[in-house]
């Protein structure tokens, strides 16, 4: 796939097909190569995409526009209208309709490009992270001054719970929420904590933050302190993200000195500090039982859920545990209100999203984009197309504890529910693009092996099943593996689902699923041919003994 | 600065920076920014850092700010700088090695020509 500036996709269904979508797609073609465009607009057909009323369909991105039914002879003028000269070939949409599956979010999208929309990045970049000056000068503490002078907790908790914030740390669990039952929990002492452990391989989209808009931050945590009624907060930042601590005690420090942190701030009777603790490498201590463990002075060892921290958190105290990503999403609610929030991204997944993305394209980088974007559009607009025009097999989302998605998944929606419904997750925000030159399951080996090394040991399920899982996965990328393995290796994803104690066993699980369900017939020429389709694996019939 | 007790100290801290900042953009200062999140620094963005200063020192040029900021989320291309002339748009650079840094010291900030060659599209 090359950098193109538009996508034209063509539905071949079996019921597309027989009303001429062959044609449709040839016709396109040819048009194409008339106006002269086919080197920056890409053509595909793209199987059924979940609607048969007005079938061949054409969707051409990045407007996502849906037109059809499309006959050969529409095709001239559509090329013509859209493509080249650049307006809505109207005539032809299709009708109007309330859509469900897999292109249920066109209507969400209302039609509109999906430009990098910067709402959390807007000052990364930009600013000079060490001065709150210029912090200030681009809006900065102004939704703070709003939260503290103007409205009670419960309107700023009612504000972020309209708004539709979905935790950003892999979850998708609804924000409002989450602070209500915090600021409902009994007791007069309560804590906040943001979670700055950013350890999914891949994953860099907090760094960026902290090292970037490190201010954000801090009056993110001052709102979320005023609004469940803590009185002071932690960040746990990730060991290896020495600049990021810097930055991140530089600016508390600053907001100490211009009185945003300390005694009644605002002139208000709420009072808040907040420290920084920093973690020394363990993935583990990432979720958030385990963080709490850890900032305690204990172990990172996840406690048993529930009670959850939400009423017995850091120090036996209700607390509250957010994303960094969450918490940047805080600020520009409270400043702008929750109806321009969900303006943006789709209904049940608004805002935008950071990705990081990485792996075999020709930009890897950082982008913010409204949810509910494709992988298609990108990995042809952001990453401006696969590295050497490969062919693009999978990716993987959200580090280790995400979904590996299969091409075909690839016009799915990224938000929470049309991922869901896909039955993958969308986890971290990591996207490591993969062409067809690595085997699928080298990447489920290298995952196993991670998790193999990260499991704190605790409960026997993740500490025993992530050994097997590697073990069996290394016997199948060495020849030695036997159809039956592939029985064992499912029922084991399901155990380390069922019944492990905390998130990274319950994850671990997933790839090996994916794999098992996208690409079984892959696994099973390991198996049965003894050969690696794509030639990485090392298939020397070395055997590890079980 | 004094500590802020209300909006109204906030607006006044914002009116402050920002008349500071107008004051530096119509005295057609020349601000250089370097990003220097975590990728940048790997990248090298050090080194473009301490050659854009040595330039400045050795040929005793005036009216440079030199400031750093963070990632701007285009890994591919750091290390990243911004070169902002006076009111002009800003012009942004991928790949800027020292050696490249000097050049764009040479061409655009004293010559005022744009070196086209290392210039990011957004």
């Amino acid at each position: 796939m090359k950098a193109v500036r538009s996508m034209v996709l063509v539905s071949s269904d079996p019921q597309s097909m027989n009303q001429g979508a062959q044609l449709v797609f040839d016709r396109l073609q040819q048009e194409l190569k008339a106006f002269g465009l086919e080197s920056e607009i890409s053509l595909s057909m793209v199987g059924d995409v979940g609607r048969h009323d007005a079938v061949p369909m054409v969707i051409v991105y990045p407007e996502a526009v849906i037109y059809g039914p499309v006959k050969p002879d529409d095709v001239h003028f559509l090329v013509e209208e859209h493509l080249y000269k650049g307006r809505l070939a109207t005539s032809l949409q299709a009708p109007a309709k309330e859509l469900t599956g897999r292109i249920a979010w066109l209507s969400a999208r209302r039609g509109t490009l999906p430009a990098e929309q910067r709402v959390l990045l807007r000052r990364v970049g930009v600013i000079d992270p060490n001065s709150i000056e210029e912090y200030i000068v681009h809006d900065g503490y102004a939704a703070l001054g709003k939260a503290l002078t103007e409205m009670t907790p419960e309107q700023v908790i009612a504000e972020i719970e309209k708004s539709g914030l979905r935790g950003r740390g892999g979850a998708g669990f609804p924000t409002g929420t989450k602070w209500k039952f915090v600021s409902k929990a009994a007791g007069a002492r309560k804590y906040v904590i943001m979670n700055a452990d950013e350890s999914e391989p891949g994953t860099f989209k907090d760094r960026l933050l902290l090292e970037g808009d490190p201010h954000s931050l801090i009056e993110a945590l001052i709102i979320a302190g005023y609004a469940v009624g803590a009185q002071e907060a932690y960040i746990y930042v990730r060991g290896e993200y020495m600049l990021a601590q810097e930055r991140l005690r530089t600016a508390i420090q600053q907001a100490h000195e211009m009185g945003f942190l300390g005694e009644n701030i605002f002139g208000t009777n709420f009072s808040y500090d907040i420290h920084i603790h920093s973690g020394a490498g363990a993935y583990i201590c990432g979720e958030e039982t385990a963080l709490i463990e850890s900032i305690e002075g204990k172990r990172g060892e996840p406690r048993p859920r529930p009670p959850y921290p939400t009423t017995n958190g850091l120090w036996n105290k209700p607390t509250l545990v957010n994303n960094v990503e969450t918490l940047a999403n805080i600020p520009p609610i409270l400043h702008n209100g929750a109806a321009w929030y969900r303006t943006l991204g789709t209904p049940s997944s608004p805002g935008t999203k950071v990705y990081t993305i990485l792996g075999n394209v020709n930009a890897t980088g950082l982008i913010e984009v409204p949810m509910g974007i494709t992988l298609r559009e990108v990995i042809a607009i952001y990453g401006k197309g696969m590295r050497n025009g490969a062919t693009f097999k999978m990716a993987q989302t959200g580090g280790s504890s995400g979904s590996i998605i299969p091409a075909s998944l690839q016009d799915t929606p990224m938000d929470f529910d049309s991922f869901n419904k896909a039955g993958v997750s969308l986890g971290s925000g990591a996207l490591l693009i993969c062409d067809d030159n690595n085997c699928v399951v080298d990447l489920a080996k290298v995952l196993l092996n991670f998790f193999r090394e990260e499991s704190c040991g605790k409960c026997n399920p993740c500490r025993i099943g992530n050994q097997r899982g590697f073990q069996i996965l290394s016997n199948i990328a060495e020849g030695v593996a036997v159809l039956k393995d592939l029985d064992d290796l499912e029922l084991l994803a399901e155990n380390l689902y069922q019944l492990s104690n905390c998130g990274l066993g319950q994850t671990a699980g997933a790839p090996i699923k994916d794999v098992l369900k996208y690409f079984r017939a892959e696994v099973e020429a390991h198996i049965r041919l003894k050969v690696c389709p794509s030639g990485v694996c090392p298939m020397s019939g070395k055997k590890y003994h079980i | 600065m004094s500590p802020i007790k209300s909006l109204e100290d906030l607006k006044r801290v914002r009116e402050e920076a920002l008349e500071k900042r107008r004051v530096k953009a119509n005295s057609g200062e020349i601000q250089i920014i370097v990003g220097m999140g975590t990728t940048g620094i790997a990248a090298g963005a050090r080194e473009t850092m301490k050659a854009i200063l040595d330039t400045i020192e050795k040929d005793s040029l005036t009216g440079i700010i030199v400031t750093q900021t963070g990632g701007f989320g285009l890994d591919a291309n750091e290390p990243i700088i911004q070169v902002i002339v006076g009111d002009q748009p800003k012009v942004t650079y991928g790949k800027v090695t020292a050696e490249v840094a000097r050049q764009i010291m040479k061409e655009h900030v004293v010559g005022g020509k744009v070196v086209q060659e290392y210039v990011i599209q957004a």
